[in-house]
């Protein structure tokens, strides 16, 4: 499977990522080579092997249901471009 | 609905799980506190965090999962879902995709009297998003991330629904259930109990479905009822005036009661899943389950079953104490306490208690009259020391004073009268003073009894037997 030119810009914007237009057929390419070798590994016989969720072979460590975080506002908000009435503020985003 | 068309749908119920504190983080979950005082670095998506799993979230999941026989799986995966939104600020949601945490299960509804089985496909943990308030920036929208992080279990329905009614009675039962089990407060005006609806219809006897619409935005009972079957109507319109049904979401309007499109979000179903490298598969031991099965409360439908047996109620009654698991154990302390009088324990609850409840727009948890006090009015009534009538005007005082049905009964001198003697001669004096009805009576009118068994009743204030009474008079008028 190979990746067109508008395929790549579809992704970027989906990811926002900005990629300038004389890179994306670079991109494109690149990409492709790793479906390629997704497609190789993919004819591999995997019968009887479990799919790997993660690669560390753990499971996941659980926490006690208890508030241990206290109100840090003030903090996290002095690095905010825009705050307001507690509010982090941003560009309208409905239109 | 027009009956050459049938309507399929499916719901997707997100219930709030009421952890103390949120599903990856140690931030409180309260609602209503101060914006984004209960946003912590790791629901800010700060770098450098790493969430970690709340117990309790799992503990519910589970609960809910073994309440509804379904499968739990043994080992379940968090993943990423991928878009970009103010309100979301790691630019993914922490939800399941593959391995969500409860699998294949199902849940009773009943409509006009039938039941109907309706499977779940699945319950999946995932985190909520903040909120945007768009009013008042100065063209700008604030964000509030106090509830970001929340622990949501998002429960989805097989399409097994074919009317609005079934998608209401599924949704009333599912939020009956997640009350009893205590993973849920279900409050709705709070958000935390929150509906979609899939919505599509198709020619009756097809079996393949039609384009689904996805209704978002409806949070109550009533407007599910109305948004649905106001989609199911745009739906079958547009067929039959030659368009066709397009895949999208769409947002109901309960003032103007009518979906309407969203805007159109770009490639919004476009998420891109992949498990999430932060968190560790979660293993669910057999002993874990075996724990949670052994501490799982009596479920709604079990208990109206017992119900019907052990206190001989009709199905309607045992259908509305069993409706909340307060109700409930209410309905059961005032039988055991009243002395066994179950039946009218029933009836005082399903009428006169709710009635007042409701008017007073309280629940039973908040009821003026504690069972212990409603208990001591029943018994009264069954010993026969006052009459139902009377025992009314008691169940006022009780619900506007503090003191019991005995005290008022005694302050009041409401006992009833007992003394045969005393109502017969007041009886007679009816009689003699009312020849019409008496008359009227005896020329075989029977309701003509009833003015007469009114005065009696009157002339004693209310402390005589009725039924009594009635006696009495017909064997006094007996030609």
């Amino acid at each position: 499977m190979s990746l067109t030119a508008n395929d790549v810009k579809k992704i970027a914007h989906l990811a926002r990522l900005g990629i300038a237009e004389q890179d994306v057929e670079h991109y494109a390419n690149d990409l492709s080579g790793v479906l390629e070798l997704m497609t190789q590994m993919g004819q591999l016989n995997t019968d009887g092997v479990a799919p790997m969720a993660h690669p560390l072979d753990q499971t996941q460590r659980l926490r006690e249901d208890s508030v241990t975080e206290s109100n840090q506002r003030n903090h996290f908000q002095a690095i905010a471009p825009q705050t307001e009435a507690g509010l982090y503020l941003v560009p309208k985003v409905i239109d | 609905m027009n009956s050459q068309w049938e309507a399929v749908i499916g719901l997707e119920i997100h219930t709030q799980l009421a952890t103390k504190s949120k599903i990856f983080s140690g931030a409180a979950t309260a609602y209503g506190a101060e914006p984004n005082t209960q946003a912590c670095a790791v629901d800010l998506g700060l770098p450098g965090v790493l969430p970690v799993l709340n117990k309790d979230a799992v503990r519910k999941a589970v609960t809910f999962g073994l309440a509804i026989d379904a499968e739990i799986a043994p080992q379940s995966v968090f993943a990423r879902k991928n878009y970009f939104y103010p309100d979301l600020p790691k630019g993914y949601q922490i939800s399941q995709f593959e391995l969500p945490i409860v699998g294949n299960g199902h849940l009773d509804i009943e409509v006009d009297g039938e039941t109907k089985r309706i499977g779940i496909t699945r319950a999946h943990l995932e985190e909520d998003a903040g909120k945007s308030l768009h009013e008042d920036f100065h063209g700008l929208t604030g964000i509030d991330l106090n509830r970001a992080g929340t622990p949501l279990l998002e429960i989805v329905s097989e399409p097994d629904m074919r009317s609005a009614k079934e998608a209401v009675a599924y949704m009333r039962k599912l939020h009956e259930l997640v009350r009893y089990l205590e993973i849920c407060d279900g409050n709705m005006q709070e958000g935390s109990f929150r509906c979609d609806a899939n919505v599509s219809v198709r020619p009756k006897g097809q079996k393949e479905f039609g384009t689904r619409a996805e209704i978002k935005n409806i949070n109550s009972f009533k407007f599910v009822e109305k948004a649905i079957n106001h989609e199911i109507e745009r739906q079958i319109d547009l067929i039959e005036g030659g368009g066709r049904v397009v895949q999208e979401t769409r947002l109901y309007d309960a003032n103007k009661d009518e979906t309407r499109s969203m805007r159109s979000k770009e490639e919004a179903n476009d998420y891109r899943y992949f498990p999430d490298p932060d968190l560790l598969p979660v293993l669910i031991e057999q002993s874990l389950k075996d724990e949670i099965r052994a501490t799982l409360p009596e479920l709604p439908e079990a208990k109206k079953q017992r119900f019907l047996e052990q206190y001989a109620l009709d199905l309607e009654s045992a259908t509305t104490l069993t409706s909340s698991r307060e109700l409930a154990d209410f309905y059961e302390s005032v039988a055991s306490l009243s002395g066994g009088a179950a039946k009218l324990a029933a009836n005082w609850l399903t009428g006169d208690v709710l009635g007042a409840l409701n008017k007073a727009s309280l629940e039973i948890s908040d009821s003026p009259v504690s069972a212990e006090r409603l208990a001591g009015l029943l018994k009264r009534i069954a010993d026969n020391t006052i009459s139902g009538k009377t025992a009314k005007q008691v169940f006022d005082k009780l619900w506007n004073g503090s003191a019991s049905a005995d005290e008022i009964i005694e302050q009041d001198g409401l006992v009833q009268i007992t003394d045969t003697g005393a109502i017969e001669a007041i009886v007679d004096k009816v009689i003699a003073a009312n020849p019409v009805p008496v008359e009227q009576y005896r020329a075989g009118k029977d309701k003509a009894l009833m003015a007469l068994v009114g005065q009696v009743m009157k002339e004693t204030q209310g402390k005589a037997s009725p039924g009594e009474v009635n006696k009495m008079l017909i064997e006094k008028l007996k030609v």
